[in-house]
């Protein structure tokens, strides 16, 4: 039993490791098989549209060049970039030079992270919950009609329900402000006023969050619930006399949920590379913005390091995922 | 007529369970489909009755009506099924809820499936326990467990144990464990061995028996088996499209039965007679959906005649304790040698 699982676990680590490895090693590759120089046409792009007006090109040049070492043999600058990696050395912003990726990333990592996994955890829990009573047989008239009222608000484009929420939570009523990750004027510091002030601003960008996809996961959980619902073993639960609210979480929805975990381990994984259209409309200083500006900058090492972010991250929670997953539903320990 | 009778019959004084009538329907497009039509019977404690038909005739509705854990689109649609002197078919919510597994409980059909997944097998039956009582302390409970497990021959070890770590025959056994937890005072066993090889199934069947005898249950067996259900029961009830055909003790069932239906049945055990060539019965069940006024399995009945094409035929005593459905009765006082005739054919 403990040796199977001591297995399974290496089993699913070098699965993980494979998959870091292959994803980093197409990060490395597709630049430097791209015909021509890529450091020279990123500097020749950025020279042509003025986005640097500022900056030293040749300064910038020769930092690249001598970083990457691009005259060197493929084999040897597919280590340096590992070693890189190994610190954490992502390159330098080309749009912020001479800013390094890792700093820029470091710094809007809290905000998406704390947002995003805030709002998506708390949409998949209601989200859950409701769907799976919606499906249970007698659920109230209220379940009955307000959930499906969600679902709809999930299949409003998202940029639409976020300016209606700003329209009316930021402008009519002016209860939450309508942009940024707090007050410019705040002094971050470890206080319940900073904590207040950023509790308020990430209240419109996670509420539109949490509206937006809690109809999805009501959706889901509803169809698993449904199929649950004509097990045996429920049937055999009711003949056992056991409570209606036992027989929902314990036998119901603990079920149900299987399938819905691996499905919150990939848009947890979103959270690192941002929600762009949420960051971007509510001027979030999170990753999601900080990807959009990155494009929009053409800051090619910035997207590369976001983008390798991203895919660790998943990788990472997968992992986890299929740690967790035995504990959950005990026939996968085979 | 047919309601006062059941319950004199069977003296429904003492019997712990008593059905009146219970129809059963399913509302489909086409119809009501009526998957159990005035269905009668009364158990005293301790009595083991069969209830035997084909797939489809209504067995399992029956059993889940008795548990009321009927779902649309099947409804109850009338009848009086009275458990240990109280209503079943009135009891509210939370009476039915403490009712089951404590007075009435199932040994379901489909027993591999019937426990949860993601839970020891302990845990389950410590569930079931609990539902019905407050404040146990919990040696008491898994000292509980063991006894039950080991009363349907399980190691205890048992309960620390996943469903998908069992075998077929000993899902079935931790199901039966659960059932007899709270020593009810009627089982409703639904084919608890179809699903079995045939050793199994003995043993099952043994520990069935060994349990109800502990307990002083009364057993309903479903099964689709006659050399099996009539080995275990002291009654049987034939069940065909929905009725109950012919019900009576198993010693008279078997030697003289009266319903057409019930003989092909009783031929149909192989090895009862010797080298007798394995005999299906022709034909197929009706639907249920708009059943004419007609006895439902004239169509595959080789003694048929003008009658049963248009009359429903009710049920009579023709012998003590055995009632039957057919229209030779009472012309003729036991079932004619068979028709060569008008035999239909294969
Ligand atoms: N969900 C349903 N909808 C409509 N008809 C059903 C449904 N379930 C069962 N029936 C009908 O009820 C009849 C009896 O089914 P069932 O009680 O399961 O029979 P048995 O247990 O004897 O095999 C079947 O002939 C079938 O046509
Ligand atoms: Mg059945």
């Amino acid at each position: 039993m403990n040796k199977e699982l001591l297995r399974y676990i290496g089993m699913r680590f070098l699965q993980f490791l494979l998959v870091i490895v292959i994803a980093v090693s197409i990060n490395f590759l597709v630049p430097r098989l791209l015909p021509g120089d890529p450091i020279e046409s990123l500097i020749a792009r950025l020279q042509t549209s003025g986005g640097s007006q500022e900056m030293d090109v040749q300064a910038v040049t020769d930092a690249f060049r001598a970083k990457y070492g691009l005259d060197q043999p493929l084999i040897n600058q597919y280590f340096n970039y590992w070693r890189d990696l190994f610190r954490f050395d992502l390159g330098v912003s080309l749009s912020s030079y001479p800013q390094s990726v890792s700093q820029m990333i470091l710094r809007a990592l809290p905000w998406s992270v704390g947002l995003l996994a805030t709002a998506t955890l708390i949409a998949f829990a209601v989200g859950s919950v409701l769907g799976a009573k919606l499906a249970w047989p007698r659920s109230s008239h209220l379940i009955r009609m307000f959930v499906p009222a969600l679902m709809v608000l999930a299949s409003i484009p998202f940029y639409l329900l976020a300016m209606i929420l700003i329209y009316l939570l930021a402008v009519v009523w002016r209860v939450f402000p309508p942009a940024g990750g707090a007050s410019p004027t705040l002094i971050m510091r470890f206080d319940m006023a900073s904590a207040l002030d950023i509790l308020q601003h990430a209240m419109l960008p996670g509420l539109a969050i949490i509206l937006g996809s809690v109809g999805l996961w009501a959706l889901g959980m509803r169809s698993q619930t449904v199929s649950v619902l004509g097990e045996d073993y429920i049937t055999f639960a009711q003949a056992k006399g056991l409570s209606p609210r036992r027989i929902f979480y314990r036998y119901g929805m603990r079920n149900a949920l299987l399938p819905q975990v691996t499905a919150l381990a990939l848009s947890l994984g979103h959270v690192v590379s941002g929600a762009v259209l949420v960051e971007v409309i509510f001027n979030y200083p999170g990753l999601g913005a900080l990807l959009y500006n990155a494009v929009r900058g053409q800051d090619y090492f910035l997207v590369q390091g976001v983008v390798l972010m991203l895919i660790f991250t998943l990788a990472v929670l997968l992992f986890i995922i299929d740690l967790i997953y035995p504990l959950l539903d005990p026939r996968i320990r085979r | 007529m047919a309601t006062a009778n059941a319950s004199s019959r069977s003296g429904a004084a003492t019997a712990v369970l008593t059905v009146e009538d219970l129809s059963v329907h399913y509302d489909t497009h086409a119809g009501p489909a009526k998957a159990a039509d005035r269905v009668s019977f009364a158990l005293q404690p301790g009595e083991r009755l069969g209830l035997i038909g084909e797939s489809g005739s209504g067995k399992t509705t029956v059993a889940m009506a008795l548990m009321r854990l009927l779902r649309p689109p099947a409804r109850i649609a009338g009848g009086k099924v009275t458990l240990d002197g109280r209503e079943l078919l009135s009891l509210n919510e939370e009476d039915l809820r403490q009712a089951r597994l404590r007075d009435i409980a199932l040994v379901p059909q489909g027993a591999m499936s019937s426990l949860n997944p993601v839970m020891r097998v302990g845990d389950q039956i410590v569930d079931a326990i609990r539902a019905h009582s407050r404040g146990d302390n919990r040696n008491d409970i898994s000292g509980r467990v063991a006894e039950l497990l080991r009363s349907v021959g399980l190691d205890p070890a048992v309960a620390q144990r996943y469903p998908h770590e069992l075998s077929g025959g000993m899902k079935q056994r931790a199901v039966m464990a659960i059932s007899t937890c709270l020593a009810p005072k009627v089982i409703i066993a639904d084919e608890p061995t179809s699903a079995l090889d045939v050793v199994v199934q003995r043993q099952i069947m043994q520990t069935l028996g060994r349990l109800q005898d502990g307990l002083g249950a009364a057993v309903v067996l479903i099964g689709h088996d006659m050399g099996l259900i009539a080995q275990f029961s002291d009654t049987i009830g034939v069940m065909y499209a929905g009725k109950i055909v012919e019900i009576g003790p198993v010693r008279q069932i078997i030697e003289a039965p009266k319903h057409p239906y019930t003989r092909l049945l009783i031929d149909s055990i192989p090895g009862i007679k010797k080298k007798q060539k394995l005999r299906g019965i022709p034909g197929l069940p009706p639907r249920l959906v708009n059943l004419p006024e007609c006895c439902s399995f004239h169509p595959r009945c080789p003694y048929a005649f003008g009658e049963c094409k248009t009359v429903t035929p009710r049920q009579q005593e023709v012998a003590p304790d055995q009632r039957v459905a057919c229209h030779l009765y009472p012309e003729h006082d036991r079932l004619p040698e068979r028709p060569a005739a008008t035999e239909v054919p294969a």
